[in-house]
């Protein structure tokens, strides 16, 4: 994989920061480099850069200065040198399409996937759908069942928000009894965060007219596995959303085109892709994917079902396995944070495996139920180091231990692990996933 | 939002003679959503809740599913229904506590028999979906269910039958959501 980003490398010596540490491990205070925000160390890019006078090379006027550029695409596509920036995926023998591409966020940014590596599920491939021949149909306990165009739907106010979704059985491999070894994409790459614009679902309920002894919307893709979830009435009549745009252009196939359900927080699972029916009922229907699967099998023998929301979760991107560090000195520890449940009030982050912690700086703008960004200094003194973060959200509720979550769930449940991850770093720089 | 709150006479003069021309004082919404016809509701209507409500008229029998999962089922789930390379159908019945690795199928997870009939009909053959006929449905699934040690060798699943069946895990589901309505 390639070299680690955001790594500083030589520039000053890790006793150079001895007044700014703040945990063990050499995590340092998270306001430094903030412009003037301590007086300790000055703050700027040519700390960062890591290179000294002595070492630094001649500069060379480069070539593609010298002749014209390229001419215009009508679709932008990323630069050829970050070809490798790629979701990897695999299906099912016997079935292609029904399986997972996941997000590399460990070569992102930022908190805004970019929509080619969203991240996607799907249980029989990509529908091809013909945008005017769609339709949604909204029907069951309702005064008057109703049929939208594609059409009908863009002539409705919309609004945006912004949210992150993430696969109920994403870091499902950390249930397992000896740490996976894999990189961030392949542990953890089934969340993703977009701006998503569209028609709240409450208008077209209220369009409908909503029986006033209906409990739950079935909702229905209109893909070839016919993907289909139960939804509790009040989460339609809150925030969820019929989402037509991602990230300002229309949703891509892979996530729902020419529209999806939208649940801010829950699981990504029930946010249907390709929606094509929203039916009102009292009773969940007990679909396969919400008995068969998404349910937590627990070491009793009993099940836990409906565990909507996503809980606290943080994940450190920068460094994780591939991204091999060069060299003491100074690095910028970052990763990314969620709840269902709201926003992230803290993210602390441990450098010498959970003995102690310090606060991370959020980077703003810290949205609800959206990828939080979360940073770090680090020294790094060169000998190996374990590094863990752990998230608590607005609710007060703090991201578990592993051990917590499997002594309550058993190592079975499968679904919605939110433990906190722990990446040890050697001595060389290696970086790779262990339990802490 | 004050978007939000669109009369029928605002959505006319905003979009014109052609605007549907429904005038409901009470609607909030731009209205601009079709009546459907009963016809084409049922259509669409397909889901099977535990009720068994919606199940179609049509039976099948264990024998008439044999035939159905060899020649539609049998290259991917295996012979009878013991899987791989996909799924395992059958078996891990009352083996579900303890620690280990558990054998979670149809028989021995599944809360309901009305969502094997829905699954099937819905989303099965992976390579040609809502291929099979109603009564072929119902006897593969009752097939299923036989391999399981759920319902014997005689019996026959109809829109009665199916939705009676009492699934070996039907109480071990604990619902984590509290209905506020
Ligand atoms: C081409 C391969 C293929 C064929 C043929 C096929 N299936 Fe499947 N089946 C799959 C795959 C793949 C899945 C998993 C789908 C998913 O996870 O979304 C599956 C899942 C299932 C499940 C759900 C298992 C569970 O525990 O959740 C059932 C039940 C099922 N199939 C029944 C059938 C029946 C009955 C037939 C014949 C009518 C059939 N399948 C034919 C590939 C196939």
């Amino acid at each position: 994989m390639g070299r680690s980003r955001g790594a500083g490398g030589a520039g000053r010596g890790s006793e150079d920061f001895e007044s700014d540490k703040v945990a063990g491990g050499g995590l340092l205070d998270r306001r430094l480099f903030l412009g003037g925000a301590l007086g300790g160390a000055t703050a700027g890019g040519a700390v960062l850069s890591g290179t000294t006078a002595a070492e630094a090379e001649a500069l060379a006027v480069p070539s593609w200065m010298k002749t014209p550029g390229s001419t215009f695409l009508g679709y932008g596509q990323p630069a050829k040198q970050e070809a490798k920036v790629v979701r990897t995926f695999a299906g099912q023998p016997n079935s292609p399409g029904t399986g997972a591409a996941r997000t590399p966020h460990h070569l992102l940014a930022g908190t805004i996937t970019p929509n080619g590596l969203h991240f996607e599920r799907s249980h029989n491939g990509i529908p091809d759908i013909d945008p005017d021949a769609h339709r949604l149909l909204v029907h069951g306990m309702v005064r008057r069942p109703l049929v939208f165009t594609l059409e009908a739907l863009a002539r409705y106010p919309m609004e945006s928000q912004t949210a992150f979704i993430e696969c109920g059985g994403n870091s499902g491999l950390l249930h397992g009894e000896k740490p996976a070894q894999g990189n961030f994409q392949a542990l953890h790459g089934l969340v993703s965060c977009a701006e998503w614009t569209g028609v709240r679902v409450k208008t077209l309920l209220a369009e409908a007219g909503v029986d006033p002894k209906a409990s739950w919307v079935y909702a229905e893709g209109a893909d070839a596995a016919g993907m289909s979830r139960s939804v509790p009435l009040s989460k339609m009549m809150d925030d969820a959303m019929i989402a037509l745009y991602q990230n300002g252009e229309r949703v891509r196939p892979s996530n729902g085109y020419p529209m999806r359900l939208l649940l801010p927080g829950f699981e990504g699972n029930m946010q249907v892709k390709w929606l094509r029916r929203l039916k009102v009922t009292d009773a969940p229907v007990m679909a396969r994917d919400e008995t068969s699967k998404y349910t937590l099998l627990l070491e009793s023998g009993k099940s836990q079902q409906f565990f909507f929301p996503i809980e606290a979760k943080s994940l450190i991107t920068h460094p994780s396995p591939g991204l091999t560090m060069r060299g003491k000195g100074l690095y910028q520890i970052s990763g990314l944070a969620w709840s269902g449940n709201g926003l992230i009030s803290k993210v602390e982050v441990s450098a010498d495996g959970g003995k102690s912690w310090a606060l991370a700086q959020l980077l703003g703008p810290i949205l609800p139920r959206s990828l939080t960004r979360f940073r770090m200094p680090w020294s790094w003194d060169g000998g190996p180091a374990m590094l863990m973060s752990r998230a608590t959200d607005q609710t007060g509720y703090v991201q578990p231990t592993r051990a917590k979550l499997l002594a309550e769930r058993g190592a079975r449940a499968q679904y919605h692990f939110n433990g906190i991850a722990c990446w040890a770093v050697s001595d060389k720089g290696e970086v790779s996933h262990v339990y802490a | 939002m004050s978007m939000l709150k669109f009369t029928a006479a605002a959505v006319l003069v905003a979009l014109g003679s052609t605007a549907v021309a429904q005038t409901r004082s009470a609607v909030k919404g731009p209205d601009l959503g079709q009546p459907v016809s009963a016809e084409d509701l049922a259509k669409w209507d397909i889901e099977i809740p535990p009720s068994g409500k919606g199940l179609p008229a049509g039976s099948g029998t264990v024998a008439a599913g044999e035939a159905v999962y060899a020649k539609s089922c049998q290259s991917c789930h295996g012979p009878k229904g013991a899987g791989k390379p996909n799924d395992a159908l059958v078996g891990g019945v009352g083996n579900l506590a303890g620690k280990g690795p558990a054998l979670k199928t149809v028989g021995s997870y599944w809360p309901y028999a009305t969502t094997v009939f829905d699954y099937v009909r819905r989303s099965m053959p992976v390579s040609a979906p809502q291929s099979l006929s109603n009564e072929e449905v119902y006897a593969v699934t009752a097939y299923l269910l036989h391999l399981n040690g759920i319902i014997g060798a005689d019996d026959v699943m109809d829109a009665k039958t199916l939705p009676a069946v009492k699934m070996p895990n039907r109480d071990s589901f604990m619902s984590l959501y509290k209905s506020r309505k």
